[in-house]
């Protein structure tokens, strides 16, 4: 923290630990009134959309899974829903279970690494989950188990634990045999236990006394949890199809940052992520889930964003519920994946990202090579919801010391596990500059 | 090309699509049919939880990363992680949220460290997404995959 003589003082983290990517707080107060709060983030660009101009269809899951090596299977879903868009193609029956079912892997091995490893720290005063392990190595190694858990569904059905290298256009390159997810459904089994204790856990950590009112936006699909498809909804009246998106949602470029920020069309900032599906979609939850949040003392309308360390141990639990679920009436079959034929075309596709929603889309040529592509990715998205909080923390902490202050702030940026290297790969700063 | 039941691995982490970030995985593809028997080895994206899956329960791990430590690129630096932490100055090279170091510290404390974990470093500078690697770091490929069955032969 630094002190002006005009009355300004500056508080800034220049390097933020525990967030995936490279990212600064800045912290700007006059006269004890806090002027400016922001979440910087200044890891370069990665021009993903620039580099995808040219490439076939059928190289999008691979090429686009490599920006995060957190949610790669998230982006070969979304960009694999808007590919099937544009080339008239749809995948239903087991082999869309499939997909859902690689899916809770991936929110399990997320949300579990950014609640173990990344977040439980915060709410238990350590430096990291090395630290927080010595004198809670149960925890951890519970966390561990979780994860390893969501790591093996990955790979039975992907291929590969990290990177699935199974996902194509169309469904899969080979479906796994009943027998193939038998050892895995006994893993899912053990880590379920694990994560209804880990929702009451999560239900016993001191939260700051902090709400936001703010724009709830998820998928929502009649009769499920949101996974992998369903219609874009908000808690303000927004419900549109995937290809309308783009007519509600605006993305700016914005001085302080590498990555563009989203806002709703005449609204302003929104949030995406666990807290919105919770709310928005808290009756399709799996009855386990359910009981387990009420259990943990989670309200059904949640507004305080340190509880989402909650909501993703609800998730945790759902998914892993989830999987079992979709294992027990997996049925193999009849082919891999429906064909797909090259064609002309744009597609638009959207699935719910471990962060929130993760949107593509694509405009093809007759040979099915890529024109333009444009990628949304959840943390560009809350963006605009992280300064608002950062804001709104600052005002409420500002009493507080220096160091309480930086990692009050620091946590709630946490709040919402940014993943800082999917939400800088923008092509052009050629949207409003504010 | 892993296995469970092997006492010693050899894992090579990196992302092919960025540059100098694809050394530990380029030093894995050149040791294919080149480690004694029943060594695993593994190509690896770096991600932590598992990362210490792949080497818990083993005797022996080589694990073979870029590094960021402003050394020349392709500057080889092995170090023995077993009973002390890396360097400060190899400590931060990952863009993820976790490190190698922070991965193999998190497992000395939850009991998940093998008797013997020893890190082959490549120095990089280009980690942009779809460069290719350096020509110095290309070089260093090969006197990598022999410095890796150099240590697996002495520690195995």
């Amino acid at each position: 923290m630094s002190a002006g003589a005009d009355g300004e003082r500056t508080i800034r983290t220049d390097y933020l630990a525990r967030v995936e990517g490279e990212g600064s707080l800045y912290v700007r107060l006059r006269d004890g009134e806090v002027v400016d709060a922001k979440l910087k983030i200044f890891e370069p660009p990665r021009f993903f959309e620039a580099f995808l101009r040219g490439r076939s269809f059928d190289e999008v899951p691979d090429i686009t899974a490599r920006i995060c090596g957190i949610c790669p299977v998230a982006y070969q879903m979304s960009s694999c829903r808007a590919m099937e868009d544009a080339l008239g193609v749809e995948v239903g029956g087991p082999l869309r279970d499939l997909r859902r079912l690689i899916y809770c892997g991936e929110w399990i091995e997320s949300h579990g690494l950014h609640v173990f490893m990344l977040h439980a720290p915060d709410f238990l005063g350590y430096d990291s989950a090395i630290d927080m392990a010595k004198d809670h190595r149960e925890v951890v190694q519970d966390g561990l188990q979780m994860k390893k858990a969501g790591n093996e569904l990955i790979r039975v059905v992907g291929g590969r634990e990290v990177h699935p290298i199974n996902v194509r256009v169309g469904g899969f390159y080979r479906a796994p045999d009943k027998r193939e997810l038998a050892p895995v459904r006994e893993q899912l089994l053990r880590a379920r236990e694990l994560a209804r204790a880990a929702v009451a856990w999560t239900g016993t950590l001191d939260f700051p006394d902090f709400e936001r009112d703010v724009e709830l936006v998820s998928l929502r699909e009649p009769g499920e949890y949101p996974i992998d498809r369903g219609r874009l909804v908000s808690n303000r009246g927004l419900d549109i199809a995937p290809a309308e998106f783009e007519d509600h949602v605006v993305e700016e470029h914005v001085a302080h940052s590498n990555a563009l920020h989203s806002r709703m069309r005449e609204r302003g900032a929104y949030l995406a992520g666990p807290m919105a599906r919770y709310e928005l979609n808290f009756g399709e939850l799996s009855p386990l889930a359910r009981d387990a949040a009420r259990e943990a003392g989670l309200d059904e309308t949640s507004r305080n964003p340190f509880k989402s360390i909650v909501v993703r141990a609800v998730e945790i639990l759902y998914a892993l519920d989830e999987a079992v679920r979709l294992i027990d009436g997996y049925e193999v079959p009849d082919r891999p994946a429906e064909d797909v034929v090259p064609r002309a075309g744009v597609g638009h596709g959207w699935t719910e990202a471990p962060r929130g929603m993760l949107y593509h889309a694509y405009e093809l040529d007759a040979d099915g090579k890529i024109v333009t592509a444009k990628i949304v990715p959840p943390t560009s998205q809350n963006q605009k919801s992280i300064d608002e909080d950062l804001l709104g923390v600052v005002r409420q902490t500002i009493s507080a010391g220096e160091e309480e202050l930086r990692l009050r702030c620091e946590q709630a940026i946490r709040n919402y596990d940014p993943c800082i290297s999917c939400a800088t790969h923008f092509l052009r700063i050629d949207v409003e500059h504010v | 090309m892993s296995s469970t039941s092997s006492a010693a691995v050899v894992i090579g982490i990196g992302n092919s699509w960025a540059g100098d970030d694809a050394a530990g995985v380029l030093v894995a593809r050149a040791l294919r049919g080149n480690l004694p028997e029943g060594v695993a080895l593994v190509e690896h994206e770096g991600e932590p939880t598992a990362l210490i899956d792949a080497w818990a329960g083993k005797k022996l791990a080589v694990v073979v990363d870029a590094t960021r430590a402003g050394t020349p690129p392709g500057t080889l630096r092995c170090f023995d992680a077993s009973s002390a932490p890396l360097p400060a100055a190899y400590a931060g090279a990952s863009t993820h949220a976790f490190t190698l170091a922070q991965a193999i510290e998190l497992a000395r404390g939850v009991g998940r460290l093998p008797p013997r974990l020893l890190v082959l470093g490549i120095e990089g500078a280009v980690f942009e997404a779809g460069a290719e690697p350096l020509p110095a770091v290309a070089g260093a490929i090969e006197p990598a995959a022999r410095k890796v069955v150099d240590l697996v032969r002495t520690y195995y």
